[in-house]
């Protein structure tokens, strides 16, 4: 019996080893668990668009409510995919919604959000590309929940689809407001 | 700007200087922009060696020293400024860290939660030890026994089976024998 069950592990390794790599090969590396959840966000001065109003300046002016903010820049591609879900949410007006453009030149991002619509509240840009690294930002776009005490409470890697916000980012948000 | 062939002295100009480059040029690597070093040649020897142990985060196997990523640029001057601003060498990895999790440094760092990592090798390693050692032991185990002794029996009936093959070979060997 035992030689049985002995003549099969090889068998057994293999099926293990197929396992991981079905799971392993779907999982996108890129998509890293943030090391700043459920932590204070970081605190930050930037400069705002110039010409368009309000700006993002001051890290004080995303506490009191439950926010949204958007990491993009105008070089990024993936950004002008997210950019028409970026429009919905600000049209739901569930949250606000604010940005901030990094690796950027200002005059690129006040074309691009002319192009592609302005959906944010305030909008900050990162001269410095500082801010994107105090907030362990990898790439564009990144989008962080954050709540009324001005908590880190999730990142969001990548565009936003559809089905993230609908299943994810907006019930959180709701959760977080209640709360 | 001169355009056209250029002079036969040139050419030993040229070799001169790129063997100089060779010798005397930059590093290995060519991603630090000359700007951004820094002006204290010992803060910056710190500067490259914690940069080579930091991971571009956009490129993800590649050292911020090495990547030309804008985001590992932005890094290696933020490692820059922290040492300018006095921190140690483990302030500055510490600082990234906190912002990006252990997964930053290049070489993982040791401690409980990363233990299996360090000793999988050594576990599995002793684990196809330990079956190689009990499949040589169950096969020793399994290797036919002497076989048991003859019973007196058995003794009898094989010594007249003998004597008997004797006796038939005797009468063989005397037929050729032609003794007619």
């Amino acid at each position: 019996m035992t030689r049985r069950i002995i003549s099969f592990l090889p068998l057994l390794v293999v099926a293990v080893l197929l396992g991981f790599f079905v799971v392993g090969l779907q999982m996108d590396p890129r998509r890293l668990p943030s090391a700043l959840l459920h932590q204070p966000l970081p605190a930050f001065a930037l400069d705002g668009l110039p010409g368009r109003a309000p700006p993002l300046t001051d890290s004080a002016q995303l506490t009191g409510q439950v926010a949204l903010v958007n990491f993009f820049g105008s070089w990024c591609a993936a950004c002008i995919q997210e950019h028409p879900m970026l429009n919905r949410i600000q049209a739901e007006g569930v949250a606000p919604l604010h940005g901030i453009a990094f690796q950027d030149k200002p005059q690129a991002t006040l074309r691009f959000l002319a192009r592609h619509g302005d959906p944010y509240d305030r909008v900050g840009y990162d001269t410095t590309n500082r801010i994107a690294i105090e907030f362990g930002v990898t790439g564009a776009p990144e989008t962080f929940v954050i709540d009324k005490a001005g908590v880190i409470r999730h990142k969001h890697v990548g565009p936003i689809t559809e089905d993230d916000w609908v299943d994810t980012l907006r019930p959180m948000i709701e959760d977080l407001q209640d709360g | 700007m001169r355009r056209g062939p250029l002079p036969s002295a040139r050419p030993w100009l040229a070799a001169a200087l790129m063997l100089g480059m060779l010798a005397f040029g930059a590093p290995a690597s060519w991603a630090v922009e000359p700007d951004e070093m820094l002006d204290d040649p010992a803060l910056e020897d710190r500067a490259r060696d914690i940069s080579a142990g930091l991971r571009c985060v956009v490129c993800q196997n590649e050292s911020i020293d090495e990547s030309n990523a804008e985001m590992a640029r932005d890094m290696r001057i933020l490692v820059r400024d922290r040492l300018l601003a006095g921190d140690s060498n483990a302030d500055v990895k510490q600082y990234l860290v906190d912002r990006y999790g252990d997964f930053v440094l290049l070489k993982p760092p040791f401690k409980p939660s990363t233990w299996l990592l360090w000793f999988s090798p050594v576990l599995i390693l002793a684990g196809g030890g330990a079956a190689a050692w009990a499949f040589y032991r169950r096969r020793d185990a399994e290797a036919p026994a002497a076989p048991a002794p003859l019973s007196d029996e058995e003794q009898t009936r094989l010594r007249a089976l003998l004597t008997e093959a004797e006796g038939a070979a005797g009468t063989d060997r005397a037929d050729p024998g032609g003794r007619a």
